[in-house]
């Protein structure tokens, strides 16, 4: 029998693999996807959210564990347990050399991600390579692979794993790691969670996933089914603004449009509807998903004019241009005296003053709701571009409960045999909003917690020798 | 129907001046449009910091960075974005393309950047007809390939002004061609207007150290797999470096036969025999690595269709080397005619394909790395919001 399944692909699933593996325990891993798709979300991330009291290689100055507890304080309004997140904190500042042996190579930061060079340490390659480097090494060190192999659902008994079934095979281990990812590629609950509107639109119909196709969420559900302790609301998700023309899946970081502070953002009543310009984009784009979804039809339009371009990030697909504004609202498909009305009050409203959109500048709207409060300039200066916008998810918080060691609970009591990290329980730490890179540090922080405990259980003699008498009544 | 709208299209925009993008060319720009959105893969190599300083792709950007790329494999296997996602990203593919179009593009004279296109017939007919020429001298000068008296040394077969007269000027044309070529692809692309020693200096070293084969953390590149491995950058050293000192063993007995009046065969320990033995056999090991590599090459890295052309490049280099190393066994025996007729012959097709065959690669990709290290100590002229 295999002392340690885990179940899962990505990063979670690999650290928690690589780690059972290393402390000498047989491993399974089952991954749902082909092994052209592994990796689930993890191959689109690009960084680490890292604790470091002093420059460490990629990583400047200092990011004590108390301010990378306030920022998670901060960006999820409370919702988190501060002694499950400080774990998390303080294990992201010593991950890096075990990820290194393993032949994850760090880079520093990107162009145009300057805000995060003190706090993130960049994949070189991104997460893909991160991946791809977790494979070879699992390869290396004996882990057994299996592809295109989803768990349905588990035997489990009085809280104590047995079993896992892939279609109609049994797999039995003695112990097991839950890392499948999150429900977030699951149209038909993404669809029950969100409900219908006030119009009679059911608005996750119009949301695009941004990561994997192959985040279903069964287990989920089924441990929900099978009584296990769950945390978070199926309805908050990490939704950020993306461009309409991204595919359903995969689309990954590059759908992001990231013009919005310095134009003006209209719904399809051509209406503007929030301050474009209310903080800096990286501390804004995750709440327009949100504002987005709430919109008719959920669609929204980012319009900018030539002062913007070679501004911002290039966006994937270039954008709609016009030669004059009524052009653009027409190309956009938009009601153009509505369109007029919205961007002749708003340009009449700017009072504009130094623009500077590398600070919170002084260029604001008086007059108008709602205002615009930095970097408001008027938009007539062709050619105007104009970038239409879906809300794109990027994961969901609903998970199961867990202690320190990771542990899957029953009624509050810690299952012995069966354990969870990564986006399956991300929510004990994360339970509403988002900062860069701190999915993967959950991730290495509890697949590493999971996948030690896990090979602990399966190699502790009270536990063989349990699993040993059953076989031999079994036999 | 559609061939014939986007003749029209291209007749159109010829008319109004715009430049008409190629098929290879527009797919270029198309994958980098969606890589300057992710920049995932800026430590790799120097393709994509260049990519970042800009935000259209045109024709001569696209020629640059085509050239730029070392079709190391690092960005494909890491690629979100690579097949079978629909956006189907494979870099290394579409900029291989392109540097073939490139090489065609600026061939001169204009009408010999055909023989890029069918590489592997040019090399054939190149080495068939190098071969025929030689016997068929070696025949007409000594009427035998084989009889003939063992003392003999090699100039008593081909008389030195004889081979000097039928090399020279081939490997001068070849200097020729090549360099009027890469005039115009530097042209084409000006960043700045002179290069810094500092640029300069740059460049020659990662040219020399091939800088971008060591995947960025200098544990190597990809070859057959996600997998990284030194081997690609260490055999090119050895075929590279040993081409060189073949190269410079030449040089070396050309000075002693016109300076010092001192006539081949040298022998050890003679500089040029020296020079000759150590690259002659790095020169084969080097070549036999790559073409094994080659062999191994991860199905979707570069352009299946140039294959011809980089195994026969190497063949010739490996058969350059084998033949060479293979005269200096047999001096003294019959076989030295025929052997030597046979390493002229290989020897002149080489130099006779230089200018129309993969040996234009170190060219143009070393005029795009210093056009790289000149660019990149200019400003840039955007300003990306990061805050």
């Amino acid at each position: 029998m295999i002392d340690v399944l885990v179940i899962g692909g990505g990063n979670a699933a690999l650290c928690a693999a690589l780690m059972a593996r290393e402390a000498g325990a047989s491993v399974l891993l089952l991954e749902a996807a082909p092994r052209e798709w592994r990796g689930g979300n993890s191959g689109h991330t690009r960084n680490l959210r890292c604790m470091h009291d002093a420059p460490q290689d990629v990583l400047m100055d200092a990011y004590p564990e108390e301010e990378f507890w306030q920022d998670l304080l901060k960006v999820t309004g409370g919702q988190t347990n501060e002694h499950l997140a400080r774990l998390v904190i303080r294990a992201s500042s010593t991950c890096r050399d075990w990820m290194r042996q393993h032949g994850v190579r760090f880079q520093p930061p990107l162009s145009g991600t300057l805000s995060l060079s003190r706090t993130n340490a960049f994949f070189m390659g991104g997460g893909k390579a991160l991946v791809n480097a977790y494979y070879r090494s699992a390869e290396k060190l004996g882990v057994q692979i299996r592809y295109e192999s989803p768990v349905d659902r588990l035997d489990i008994q009085d809280g104590h794993f047995k079993a896992a079934y892939v279609g109609g095979e049994r797999i039995e281990a003695r112990t097991c790691v839950l890392a499948a990812g999150g429900f977030e590629s699951n149209r038909e609950w993404l669809r029950e969670a969100w409900g219908q509107n006030a119009d009679g639109e059911w608005p996750a119909d119009n949301f695009l996933i941004r990561g994997t196709r192959f985040n279903q969420g069964t287990l989920i559900r089924h441990m929900t089914e099978q009584g296990a302790d769950m945390i978070g609301d199926p309805t908050q998700s990490h939704c950020v603004a993306i461009d309409a023309r991204a595919p359903l899946y995969d689309g990954g970081i590059v759908t992001r449009i990231d013009c919005v502070s310095l134009g003006v953002v209209v719904n399809k009543k051509a209406q503007r509807f929030y301050d474009e310009g209310e903080d800096f984009w990286p501390k804004r784009y995750a709440i327009w998903g949100r504002l987005v979804a709430q919109q008719p039809g959920q669609m929204a339009y980012s319009i900018i004019d030539a002062k913007a371009v070679g501004r911002f990030m290039p966006p994937v697909f270039p954008g709609v241009k016009a030669d004059s504004l009524p052009e653009l609202a027409r190309k956009l498909g938009l009601d153009e005296a509505a369109f007029m009305q919205t961007l002749n009050g708003y340009n009449a409203a700017c009072r504009v003053g130094t623009f500077d959109h590398t600070a919170l500048d002084d260029c604001h709207t008086e007059g108008i709701t709602p205002a615009k409060t930095h970097w408001a300039r008027p938009i007539d200066t062709a050619p105007f571009y104009g970038y239409a916008l879906k809300p794109g998810i990027t994961f969901t918080y609903l998970g199961l409960k867990v202690n320190e060691q990771a542990a899957v609970h029953f009624g509050g009591r810690p299952s012995d045999n069966l354990f969870v990290a990564g986006e399956m329980m991300a929510g004990n730490v994360l339970g509403k909003g988002y900062t860069a890179g701190v999915g993967m540090s959950i991730g290495t922080a509890f697949g590493r917690i999971a996948g030690t405990q896990a090979a602990k259980a399966a190699l502790t003699p009270a536990l063989s020798q349990r699993e040993r008498e059953q076989e031999g009544e079994v036999a | 129907m559609t061939t014939l709208l986007a003749l029209t299209r291209d007749a159109r925009a010829l008319a109004n001046g715009e430049t008409v993008l190629s098929a290879p060319e527009t797919e270029v720009a198309r994958q980098l449009q969606i890589c300057n959105a992710c920049r995932y893969c800026e430590g790799f190599c120097a393709v994509f910091p260049a990519m970042t300083r800009r935000l259209e792709f045109g024709k001569a950007d696209i020629h640059y960075l085509a050239n730029l790329c070392h079709n190391c494999g690092a960005c494909l296997h890491a690629c979100q974005y690579a097949p079978p996602h629909e956006f189907a990203v494979n870099v290394p593919e579409s900029m291989a393309r392109v540097r073939l179009q490139t090489y065609a593009d600026y061939a001169w004279p204009p009408a010999l950047g055909q023989l890029y296109q069918r590489n592997g017939l040019t090399l054939s007919l190149a080495v068939a007809g190098a071969l025929a020429l030689f016997l068929m001298l070696t025949l007409w000068l000594k009427d035998n390939l084989f009889r003939v008296p063992l003392e003999i040394n090699f100039y008593t077969i081909f008389p030195h002004n004889l081979l000097v007269g039928l090399f020279a000027p081939v490997f001068l044309y070849a200097v020729l061609a090549l360099g009027l070529g890469v005039r115009r692809f530097w042209r084409e692309v000006t960043p700045g207007t002179g290069a810094p020693g500092a640029a300069v200096g740059e460049a020659v070293h990662d040219v020399l150290r091939l800088k971008y084969l060591d995947g960025g953390h200098g544990e190597g590149c990809n070859n057959a797999d996600d997998g990284w491995t030194l081997w690609r950058r260490r055999f090119h050293h050895a075929t590279f470096y040993g081409f060189l000192l073949c190269f410079a063993a030449t040089s070396v007995a050309t000075l002693y036969h016109y300076l010092a009046g001192w006539v081949a065969p040298y022998d050890l320990p003679s500089l040029p025999k020296l020079l000759g033995a150590v690259g002659g056999l790095s020169l084969l090991v080097g070549t036999a690595g790559l073409f094994w590599l080659n062999l191994h090459r991860h199905p979707q890295h570069g352009d299946a269709a140039q294959k011809p052309m980089d195994r026969g490049f190497i063949a010739l280099l490996f058969f350059t080397s084998l033949s060479g190393l293979a005269l200096w066994w047999a001096r003294g025996t019959a076989v030295m005619p025929a052997l030597l007729a046979a390493h002229l012959g290989v020897v002149m097709a080489l130099f006779l394909t230089l200018p129309y065959g993969k040996f234009a690669h170190g060219i143009f990709r070393s005029a795009a790395m210093l056009k790289w290290a000149i660019e990149k100590r200019l400003p840039s002229k955007l300003k990306l919001g990061d805050e």
